[in-house]
């Protein structure tokens, strides 16, 4: 699955085991195609293109309809993503208070667009619509942890937090 | 037939079989539809109640050959029912029937819906008709037109977003730009539920929602084998033929309905033809490609790649335009006059010189049957020789013989409809989605609905990595097989002894030479294990409608006859023949090799099958082509191998060869261009200059199907039109008029005015074509032979009412290996075949965009037998065997069996004839072509060699 030569190899084949454990689980229960991709998901972190030839193959599904799947639900990803990923509320209350220059600030701060992740893999970034925290508006999930009342000065002291 | 049953057969298996043959009866449902009354069975949708007494209703997403989502909502309608109106407007497409409904189709609100849907569409719908390819035959446009809906105005609030997608213009055929795209999903549906390829599906979510390809990849990255099913069905510009593009608008466009040129399938489809004026005021035609159309008898809408997007030969710039004869080893331009005047002037002495057999006549699977008629006439009247033979003899002489002796008739017994009602289907020496690709969507079909298949096949071919079982048997051990499998239903008994005492003879010599024909024994020889032969025995025999389709994997041996008849064997033992879905069923090559055939363009048969030593029967055709009847000879005439084999030796003097290139189609290619050399004058008629034509002394330019008139013969005996779509390419000239020049330049000329009066001929000799006529066929259409007389309604299945021959026989056929076995100097096996994008020796399929997907050849070799001499992909090879060595690149597969290598004999550059061994079957002559010794060398790439990039293997 990796090309180069890098020292990931073992841990991939490691990764490689567990996919093909979990198609042997669920190969012959039907309807089974969405919590194969999200185990396969929550082993490789993304769905690379081979773990979805490997899923359309073994569970005898097209690779059409398999990516039809992953590309029409929000919790799949066909990309890497970060060690931290970065939710940003564009909500109406966050709307009103400057959300969107929060956002903007990141984006420049971190060099990607929305829903991309940094070169070195250390934060994925996207809006979202409403996290439910409006009265701390405006404000960022990172991972599991609520950051509100945000200005753009503020983004740097906290991204430090998360390598 | 239909009575005899297994004699383990339990009255509930019986009761069961009756019940799933007689679904229960649907009850007449009356509605009433605009206020005509109307009366459907149950389970219609309205709109095709309303279809049926011709009240349209617009559908975008609806097809009557696909599943139906109802997701367009084009075709709502008013409905009360009961007195009470439906709640909405229901979409006409998935509301059934029931009675006492009253439909009303076109009301204001429904026009007004109507309407609005497609302004929704309209909304986000590039606004570029002016230049959209499919101008004037988009259904969003026709019913826009029809509804008055528009464009919405620029900057209004109802001017949404356009999608800005990349056009994928990445592969010769198929232009996609997901732009024009109103996801229906029709090409979804087509892709997967008629081709079963399921390349495309949807993707991504609400308004980014598209059509994508497996991970939104170019088609050319995909498993997508350009059948161009989702372009025959796109209501909008989205999916477009490319070949097509600027060469015409709807409405200039012509259509002609003929036959396809390439396999034995035999699909319909409409010429498209682009007539245009030049500034001089002449009129230029052109095929700018080929429409498929739903009321196709043997396809439908379905096409193969070659089908669709393989007639660019027709105006290809190497068609041969005038008439050329050899000067000075040099081809000369020369008039139809002096080409004809010289050719009948050199076979006339020859014939004076020589007498009648020192002719050979090479006769056409590819040409008409009113041509190969003609041909045979010319051959046996005005040359005065039986030396005719074609191509056939390299593909299914063996059935036709073997047939013949089994049954009495040498062709498919059961139509290609009856795969759908098969229940056991057994698949012998048949790479059937390649071969036959329209065919194989029937079996491809079947088995997704879960039809039991089983493939024999040395090779895990598309459909064996398909089917239930693959038996991936020995190149060449077929017999030990079929002989084991005729043990274990006659030890087991599992035969239907009815059925053997009622309608055949020979039985007790089948028992006595299959007894020591163990699965065991069988399994030393073709390595399939024991158990998996007698199980496949079992199924077979306990099948209610067993059915077995083969190809060329059984009969290019040398024991091909036998085979042939070992597989017969199996229908009479188990009465799987004369019954609805079962059957033995030879899949025919070529597009017209039965119809060839047919008309006796064979050494030993004049047309009909009668032979050449039945003194009546050459009275009757001296009668009819007023001739002495001792003019005609009795003795039957030399197969293709023997002309050669003749001409080498210098006997033979002259060949006529229509349409036919046996430097490349037959085997041991260097021994048949010495032959074609040694002859003092070779007749040519051909489209191209071919690798045979270049040694002809004349060459006569031959029309394409697209410009001549005539019938082809399907696999399934089914006598189809060929129709002319454009005038004669440069001068050349149709081979039944070339015939007819060279007849009257001899001194007899034929009576015919058309093609349809040589049919008439036909009909009136041949007693199987005995009522059909262009006139009919172009009315009633296509009809199945036997059809004796005129108001015969054709015979698509065979020995319904016993056999042909009076009773089925069996034969006793001991295995023998194959001719060749590998040694130590010699050590894998070579096998030949086809590929999907290409055709025979490639003269019309290369002059195409096929070229373009499928630019060479390649050795398929197992793993195993690479690591062994250390390739690896796109390495090249010397390839050699005891008669000649060509290059290859190799390719390795697992899907191969070790020890053997696979290529196909469509390209000159690889011509692996030079390779095979014309050791023949004693009784139909057919050569040894799947199987001969080889070795492999490693060699240097052919300086600066890249492997093609986009290169489409099948697997």
């Amino acid at each position: 699955m990796c090309n180069c030569s890098c020292n990931a190899e073992p841990a991939l084949s490691e990764k490689d085991r567990r996919l093909v454990e979990l198609l042997n689980k669920y190969r012959t229960v039907p309807g089974a195609l969405i919590p194969v991709l999200q185990e396969a998901q929550e082993i490789y972190g993304y769905l690379p293109a081979e773990v979805l030839q490997k899923v359309a193959r073994e569970l005898q599904i097209p690779l059409a309809k398999v990516y039809g799947v992953v590309t029409f639900y929000s919790q799949f990803h066909l990309k890497p993503r970060g060690r931290n990923i970065i939710r940003v509320c564009l909500g109406t209350a966050c709307h009103v208070r400057g959300g969107a220059k929060i956002f903007e600030a990141l984006q420049k701060k971190l060099a990607v667009e929305d829903g991309e992740t940094t070169a070195d893999l250390r934060f994925t970034l996207e809006s979202v619509a409403c996290i439910g925290a409006c009265g701390l508006a405006p404000v960022i999930m990172i991972n599991h942890d609520t950051h509100g009342r945000l200005t753009p000065e503020k983004l740097t002291e906290i991204l430090s937090k998360y390598e | 037939m239909m009575q005899n049953r297994t004699k383990n057969e339990t009255v509930k298996t019986v009761i069961a079989r009756q019940v799933e043959m007689d679904p229960k009866p649907k009850q007449p449902v009356t509605v009433t539809i605009d206020g005509q009354e109307v009366t459907v069975p149950e389970g219609t949708t309205v709109l095709e109640a309303a279809q049926r007494v011709g009240i349209p209703i617009p559908t975008l997403c609806h097809d009557p050959e696909l599943s139906n989502p109802g997701s367009c909502r084009l075709c709502v309608v008013e409905i009360e029912l009961n007195g009470r109106k439906m709640r909405n407007l229901p979409p006409s497409c998935v509301t059934t029937v029931s009675n006492g409904m009253v439909v009303q189709t076109l009301t204001e609100t429904v026009r007004k819906t109507r309407k609005k849907i497609l302004e929704l569409l309209l909304a986000n719908h590039p606004k570029d008709c002016l230049r959209c390819e499919r101008t004037g035959n988009c259904r969003l446009q026709s019913y826009a037109y029809e509804y008055g809906a528009d464009f919405p105005q620029s900057g209004s609030a109802l001017d949404g977003e356009r999608q800005n997608y990349a056009v994928d213009d990445s592969n010769p055929f198929i232009l996609r730009d997901m732009n024009k795209c109103i996801l229906c999903g029709k090409c979804v549906r087509a892709c997967g539920e008629v081709q079963g390829r399921f390349v495309l599906d949807y993707a991504h979510r609400g308004f980014a929602t598209r059509v994508a390809p497996e991970m939104d990849r170019e088609l050319r990255d995909t498993a997508c084998v350009y059948c161009g099913s989702c372009v025959s069905v796109c209501p909008t510009g989205a999916i477009i033929e490319k070949n097509k593009v600027g060469k015409g608008r709807a409405w200039d466009i012509g259509k002609v309905r003929t036959t396809c040129p390439y396999c034995g399938t035999g699909c319909n489809f409409d010429l498209e033809i682009a007539r245009r004026s030049d500034s001089k005021g002449q009129t230029r035609e052109e095929v700018i490609g080929v429409a498929s159309s739903i009321d196709a008898p043997v396809n439908g809408r379905a096409l193969c790649v070659k089908g669709r997007f393989g007639t660019d030969f027709i105006h290809h710039r190497d068609r041969l335009t005038t008439p050329l004869i050899k000067k000075d080893g040099q081809f000369v331009e020369a008039s139809w006059e002096e080409a004809i005047a010289f050719a009948a002037s050199r076979l006339g002495d020859i014939h004076a010189e020589y007498g009648g057999d020192a002719f050979g006549v090479l006769a056409s699977a590819k040409a008409t049957n009113e041509e190969n008629y003609l041909l045979n006439r010319f051959a046996r009247t005005i040359l005065g020789t039986n030396n005719i033979d074609h191509c056939a003899r390299l593909c299914h002489s063996s059935t036709v013989a073997g047939l013949a002796a089994s049954f009495g008739s040498g062709a498919m017994t059961n139509p290609i409809e009856d795969i759908a009602k098969t229940d056991f289907m057994l698949v012998i020496g048949s790479n059937t989605t390649e071969s036959h690709p329209v065919l194989a969507l029937s079996m491809l079909r079947a088995i997704r609905q879960g039809t039991p298949c089983v493939v024999i096949d040395p090779r895990k071919t598309e459909l064996a990595a398909l089917a239930h079982k693959h038996l991936p048997l020995k190149p060449g051990s077929d017999l030990a097989l079929l002989n084991a499998m005729a043990h274990v239903i006659i030890t087991e008994g599992l035969y239907k002894e009815d059925f053997i005492k009622t309608y055949t003879e020979g039985f007790e010599t089948l028992c006595e030479a299959v007894t020591e024909t163990t699965p065991e024994w069988a399994e030393s020889i073709c390595g399939i294990d024991a158990d998996l032969i007698r199980d496949t025995a079992r199924r077979y025999a306990r099948a209610q409608r067993g059915s077995i389709y083969y190809t060329m994997g059984v009969t290019q041996k040398h024991t091909g006859t036998h085979n042939v008849m070992a597989i017969a064997n199996l229908a009479l033992l188990t009465g799987h023949i004369g019954r609805e879905g079962t059957g033995v069923n030879p899949l025919r090559g070529q597009n017209n090799v039965q119809g060839a055939c047919d008309m006796g363009a064979l050494p030993n048969v004049l047309p009909g099958y009668q032979p050449v030593t039945d003194a009546g029967v050459r009275e009757k055709f001296a009668r009819t082509w007023d001739v002495k009847i001792d003019s005609l000879s009795e003795r039957p005439g030399l197969t293709v191998g023997e002309m050669l084999q003749g001409a080498h030796e210098g006997r033979l003097k002259s060949m006529l060869i229509m349409g036919e290139n046996p430097v490349v189609s037959d085997p041991d290619s260097q021994h048949v261009i010495e032959a074609l050399e040694r002859l003092d004058f070779l007749v040519v008629m051909d489209l191209f200059l071919t690798d045979t034509a270049r040694h002809a002394d004349v060459i006569f330019p031959a029309c394409s199907f697209a410009e001549k008139e005539g019938t082809f013969t399907n696999t399934e005996r089914r006598v189809q039109r060929v129709r002319q779509g454009i005038q004669p390419v440069g001068d050349s000239r149709p081979d039944w008029q070339i015939i007819g020049d060279l007849a009257a330049a001899m001194g007899s000329p034929f009576p015919y005015r058309d093609p349809a009066s040589i049919m008439d001929e036909i009909a009136e000799t041949t007693p199987s074509y005995g009522g059909i006529s262009h006139h009919r066929l172009d009315k009633e259409g296509p009809l199945c032979w036997p059809c004796p007389a005129k108001d015969h309604p054709g015979t698509p299945r065979l020995h319904m009412n016993g056999f042909v021959r009076g009773k089925g026989k069996f034969h006793a056929v001991p295995y023998l290996p194959p001719a060749e076995q590998p040694d130590d100097e010699y050590p894998l096996i070579l096998s030949t075949g086809r590929r999907l994008f290409h055709y025979h020796t490639g003269t019309m399929s290369r002059r195409s965009g096929l070229e373009e997907v499928y630019p060479e050849e390649h050795l398929e070799i197992h793993p195993d037998d690479a690591d062994d001499l250390g390739l690896k992909d796109h390495d090249w090879v010397r390839l050699s065997t005891r008669r000649g060595a060509i290059e290859i690149a190799v390719w390795m597969t697992d899907r191969i069996v070790a020890g053997m290598v696979f290529t196909s004999f469509h390209f000159v550059e690889a011509m692996v004839n030079k390779l095979t061994n014309a050791a023949t079957d004693p009784i139909a002559k057919i050569p040894e072509l799947k199987v001969c010794a080889c070795k492999i060398e490693k060699i240097d790439c052919p300086e600066g060699y890249v492997p093609p990039a986009h290169k489409r293997v099948l697997w």
